[in-house]
């Protein structure tokens, strides 16, 4: 039995299909990531996962609820540290841990200690009795994990947790993220779009684009698919065919006027690449090597970059201000 | 099932007056355009005397029972239409996301809102001393205290329907306009009604804070167009509906999404 187990979800917001049949399945005490551009319907999965949005097929049942009929149960398993800031700033930090320690329902000597724990994991306890207006960004989302995590939700969910932080602080969520895993097991789901932060914080990710999960495993065995080191060309013209016929390139991936070539020992084949594309005629304007990253296995799967994936969304979202920004 | 859970009602009861009294500011403002109303028009009508006002009664005394009705129906509005704040700033959704009905929701914001709102009705009538004002007697304050509670709840109720509907702030300005300036000016607050011309007749019998202007004029004045109870059946009948509508469009809206 998984504590999260979400079959053939689907929501679809006029014309635009947000979440497409999405189905996946989470062990108790994972720590579970879905990796995707923006728009790429994660944010949209979440709010049905916690019954803030009713689906329009397929089913989901976390905790052992089910999402639909069951949503009083399934909102008193869960905890939710959402996208946007969702804090009373006209109220002190620990103001806020004590509301929702109410509307959970706690007790005065169990809230009263768990507002400590939490202010003490997230190191607030300083602050605590500052309105929630005096503090930073990084402060005010380090509170909201606070109290996401107070009433011991068996799952947790993050939607962006390090949305626009910067990397110091980014780094302290994931450790109390981390923490809070391992130290109470408490499942976790999150978002994000940052690819070294699915790589390096989840157990398990599922890629997800146009509403899809086009891919789901864990990063280790995702980067295995690709297997190889990624050689990535830029060229003035020419298509990734003329590579296809060489050997030593498993597989090629065009975007834009680049090309990524998955190729073992990249750095010795760099030489014969160049000279192979020269033998075309091609130049090639700039060389990169890496080994592969989470960023190849979406490019793979979908045949764009997380990056070109955002630029189009946002000039979608210069046309259709509305429908891009619900999904 | 739905259950009402007694701490919830009660946090959200104290957010609101941890957060009112944080923003006293505010408050004080809400009260200064009764104030303002009764300072000015009341000197500046002082001597005249309008068709349908009761003998013996001046301007600014008929004026009283209006400008607490008045500072209610904003008030109350305003606490109804709360809910966009929250939802502007996102804690909405930490509302919605726990695991109390959405019950317990509607009624945490109408106790908050309803204290609010009363409170100043209450600033009101205490200030109103000073120009004169006397009560006559103590069921009078007791019949004038019920219609405030009336007025106080059906205008939340009111608030709380039109900010389900809404998606963000921008509408509330047009609420303000087309919907509590109009009920403002049509519940004889600051004029007797019956001299508004026939077209104009079915709004004043439509809008609620007519009775409960009239029932306020009954407890403080004396003296009242229509009898009392049957102001107060109108008006608790328009609140019960009130009160149920914004719960029910709060309860099926899609404010968490």
């Amino acid at each position: 039995m998984h504590i999260l187990e979400v079959e053939n979800l689907t929501k679809t917001f006029k014309k635009v299909t947000a979440v497409d049949h999405v189905s996946f399945q989470v062990p108790e005490g994972e720590l579970f990531g879905l990796l995707g551009p923006n728009g790429a319907g994660k944010t949209t999965t979440m709010r049905m996962l916690t019954t803030l949005l009713k689906p329009d097929s397929g089913s989901a049942s976390v905790a052992g609820f089910d999402v639909i009929q069951s949503r009083n149960e399934v909102r008193a398993g869960i905890g939710m540290v959402f996208q946007e800031p969702a804090l009373d700033r006209q109220l002190t930090g620990r103001e806020n841990l004590d509301f929702h320690g109410r509307m959970y329902g706690m007790k005065k000597d169990l809230r009263k200690l768990r507002i400590r724990e939490v202010l003490d994991l997230v190191e607030l306890s300083d602050r605590a009795n500052d309105l929630v207006e005096t503090y930073s960004g990084g402060m005010q989302r380090r509170l909201e994990i606070a109290r996401g995590l107070m009433h011991f939700p068996k799952v947790l969910f993050l939607d962006e947790p390090t949305l626009g932080l910067d990397a110091q602080t980014r780094r302290k969520i994931w450790e109390y993220i981390r923490r809070m895993n391992l130290e109470h097991r408490t499942t976790m789901i999150l978002t994000t779009h940052y690819m070294e932060e699915a790589d390096g914080l989840c157990g398990r990710v599922g890629i997800m684009d146009k509403g899809r999960i086009v891919a789901l495993d864990t990063p280790k065995n995702l980067k295995d698919l690709i297997g190889a080191d990624v050689v990535t060309l830029e060229m003035e013209s020419g298509d990734g065919d003329i590579y296809r016929g060489l050997a030593f390139v498993k597989d090629v991936v065009k975007h834009g006027n680049r090309l990524s070539l998955m190729v073992e020992n990249g750095e010795r084949k760099i030489p014969l690449l160049i000279a192979h594309a020269a033998k075309h005629g091609i130049e090639v304007l700039s060389v990169e090597l890496h080994k592969p990253s989470l960023e190849d296995v979406f490019l793979r799967f979908t045949g764009a970059t997380l990056r070109d994936r955002e630029a189009g969304d946002s000039e979608k979202r210069k046309m259709h201000p509305p429908m891009a920004r619900r999904r | 099932m739905v259950s009402i859970s007694g701490q919830a009602v009660y946090m959200l009861w104290l957010r609101e007056m941890k957060r009112t009294w944080r923003a006293k500011s505010r408050m004080i403002g809400a009260l200064v355009m009764p104030l303002f109303f009764l300072v000015f028009m009341g000197s500046g009508f002082r001597r005249a005397t309008l068709p349908g006002m009761p003998e013996g009664v001046d301007y600014i005394t008929f004026l009283i029972p209006g400008a607490i009705g008045m500072s209610l129906l904003f008030s109350s509005m305003f606490g109804g239409l709360q809910v966009l704040w929250d939802k502007e700033f996102g804690f909405l959704k930490e509302i919605m996301v726990t695991p109390v009905s959405r019950l317990s929701i509607v009624l945490g914001r109408m106790a908050g809102g309803s204290t609010i709102s009363l409170l100043q009705g209450f600033m009101i009538l205490l200030l109103s001393t000073f120009f004169g004002f006397r009560i006559h007697s103590l069921s009078g304050l007791l019949t004038a205290v019920v219609f405030m509670f009336l007025i106080a709840f059906t205008f939340i109720g009111l608030g709380l329907s039109f900010a389900s509907r809404m998606k963000d702030m921008h509408g509330f300005q047009l609420v303000m306009n087309f919907v509590v300036f109009p009920i403002f000016f049509l519940s004889g607050a600051l004029y007797p009604v019956q001299g508004l011309p026939v077209w104009l007749k079915p709004f004043v019998y439509l809008d609620p804070l007519t009775y409960g202007v009239d029932g306020l004029r009954a407890g403080l004045l004396g003296t009242s167009v229509h009898p009392p109870l049957l102001d107060f059946a109108v008006l608790a009948t328009i609140c019960a509906g009130m009160v149920t509508l914004g719960s029910i469009l709060f309860e099926t809206s899609d404010v968490g999404q």
